[in-house]
């Protein structure tokens, strides 16, 4: 055993609670300094690379007339930040964000809580269960999309169900009518991602101990009560993670909704990240699509910022350290 | 003792209700392979009969699929690499050596779980332009590992902190180096941890639509969901062979969850517990 360790660190002993500053470390500091530079650089490296510059080339094009090709000559300031919030088509596209993200909190969320207190319990096949209603969640996005589209053909197997049960008259023209393709994505969206919620909840059920359970029943509460009082606050943090997960999410909608409607019929379900490709991407507007990508950060950003300042205060603590799989 | 069996029968009823919505829609692509065009076209809702095995056998034979599927596999496993690599030595740094500016730096990394890849793609495209990676795998991989470091830092920091010094200690004694400790002892008993960041990794990279969208022109490139939402517009008529088609791309990820459940699912709750 060759021993290079120094004497004083050995006689001082471990030390539990600090990890390890040996005296030897301080003494070699550009040894030290060397170490880190090969452990840390490379990830800063790639994250400053390919994380913000992009973000910081995209606030620089932002303020320019561009179509990506020839030179950066024509600059414009603010206006295309301007001509996006005046655009009644991107106005819209908020609003369709808005409308997913409160949907999701106002029916997926007690949804997703109902159906994991009824399966939370000592139900038959439950290993089996849990890993069919998430195995939606573990599909692509273009996967889903293409699925249902196939599903909602006019006439389909959707129509043909329908009928099948007497609800005939429920047949809707699903991803063509205007006023209905928000609610059609909104429902396949649910369908994606309740699996994730409702895991999400039975691991925050699992967590809520059965004394506190069998305590309330005792002191007389009902079922409902018990409930109420004692299991939600508890899943409070859960909840709440979920909602920022959720509203995130609705707000960069992408995916699903240019695989199944390319943001259509007459932009009926535009949203934020569909105007942005198809003005940036397919138009060439290149400035003005990296302003509202830019814009697009800007929401996220803020709606992050309140969001940890105000409801996660609490749980950043946990919700951070015990990050552990 | 009523109440109780009350609850349990509703317990099934839900749990009955959610299988039907979750597995009837998949079990209508995977069927819907087996049928023909006519058989669709009379019956959407019926069960195959006869059944075919045409749609899957020239989906298989066509090597299109293949070639999505390698793709996908490829990008997948470079950027799961690079993600856990950079991502665990960083972690290590952040975690275990006391420097001016660490937690500047940790929240720096944190800050990118605010920015998905999603967000990001059309200055990541214009950026990938300038490099001249376009149309090239390392042009959808390195941005997705990059974009996968914040969530892989976030979760093997606390992991690796929380590794007792006693063993560091230890090593030190016997003659490891600080880089001997990182790669001998600290990265074998972070398995589980490692673990999970690399599904997730890999999962995020498989499933991305957005960035191979705008990266690949050339349909030799695709990967798996840009394949199948092209297959969908190309093929639009031939409803069988769109079915046959995603059926067999929804697999891997199917067979790939079932393996990895343990995993997907703790690494995913484990994350946002609170």
């Amino acid at each position: 055993m060759t021993t290079v360790t120094s004497p004083v660190r050995a006689a001082r002993g471990p030390r539990p609670s600090v990890p390890a500053v040996p005296a030897r470390v301080r003494r070699s500091s550009l040894r030290k300094r060397l170490e880190l530079t090969l452990l840390l650089g490379p990830a800063l490296l790639l994250f400053a690379g390919f994380v913000l510059v992009p973000i910081g080339i995209a606030a620089f094009y932002s303020l320019f007339n561009w179509n990506g090709f020839g030179a950066l000559d024509d600059f414009v300031g603010f206006d295309n930040y301007a001509d996006a919030f005046t655009g009644s088509v991107f106005q819209g596209a908020i609003g369709h964000n808005l409308i997913i993200a409160g949907l999701s909190i106002v029916v997926q969320l007690p949804l997703s809580i109902g159906l994991a207190l009824l399966l939370n319990r000592k139900l038959r096949g439950r290993a089996v269960l849990r890993a069919l209603v998430f195995a939606p969640y573990v599909l692509s996005e273009a996967i889903t999309a293409v699925i249902w589209l196939l599903m909602l053909q006019p006439g389909g197997f959707m129509d043909q169900l329908l009928k099948g049960v007497g609800l005939g008259g429920l047949i809707h023209q699903w991803v063509a009518d205007p006023g209905l393709v928000l609610y059609t994505l909104f429902a396949v969206i649910t369908w994606k991602y309740i699996g994730f919620g409702i895991i999400l909840l039975l691991a925050g059920l699992q967590g809520v101990p059965a004394e506190l359970r069998e305590a309330a029943a005792l002191d007389g509460a009902s079922a409902w009560q018990t409930t109420r009082h004692v299991v939600l606050p508890l899943l409070g943090p859960t909840i709440r993670i979920w909602v920022f997960l959720s509203v995130i999410g609705s707000l960069q909608l992408f995916d699903l909704v240019w695989i199944m409607t390319l943001g259509g019929p007459a932009n009926a379900s535009t949203t934020m990240a569909t105007y942005l490709i198809d003005h940036g991407f397919k138009r060439y507007e290149f400035g003005f699509g990296s302003a509202v990508a830019v814009i697009l950060f800007v929401i996220c950003f803020v709606f992050a910022l309140l969001y940890q300042r105000f409801a996660l205060r609490r749980d950043t603590e946990g919700a951070l350290t015990r990050m552990v799989g | 003792m009523r109440s109780r069996r009350f609850g349990l029968s509703m317990g099934y009823l839900a749990a009955i209700v959610v299988l039907g919505v979750t597995v009837v829609p998949l079990l209508f692509v995977l069927l819907g392979g087996f049928r023909t065009n006519a058989q669709i076209n009379t019956d959407p809702a019926g069960l195959p009969g006869p059944w075919v095995w045409d749609n899957y056998t020239a989906v298989l034979g066509s090597g299109a699929f293949w070639t999505f599927l390698g793709n996908s596999a490829l990008i997948a496993v470079i950027a799961t690499v690079l993600a856990v690599a950079l991502g665990s030595m960083a972690g290590y740094a952040l975690s275990r050596y006391h420097f001016k500016g660490r937690e500047a730096f940790y929240t720096l990394f944190t800050l990118g779980l605010l920015f998905p890849l999603g967000v990001a793609t059309l200055p990541l495209y214009l950026w990938l332009r300038q490099l001249g990676m376009l149309e090239s795998f390392w042009g959808v991989a390195i941005p997705e590992a990059a974009f996968s470091l914040p969530v892989t830092i976030v979760i093997l920091r606390p992991f690796m902190h929380a590794i007792p010094g006693e063993l560091e200690d230890a090593a030190v004694l016997d003659g490891a180096s600080r880089l001997g400790f990182f790669w001998r002892i600290l990265l074998p008993l972070s398995a589980p941890a490692l673990t999970t960041v690399a599904v997730l990794a890999f999962v995020t990279s498989w499933n991305a639509y957005l960035l191979p969208l705008l990266v690949f022109n050339d349909s030799a490139h695709f990967t798996l969901p840009l394949g199948v939402a092209t297959f969908q517009s190309q093929y639009s008529q031939d409803t069988a062979r769109v079915l046959a088609f995603t059926a067999l791309s929804m697999i891997p990820a199917l067979a790939f969850f079932v393996l990895a459940e343990r995993r997907i699912v703790g690494g995913l709750t484990g994350s946002v517990k609170g």
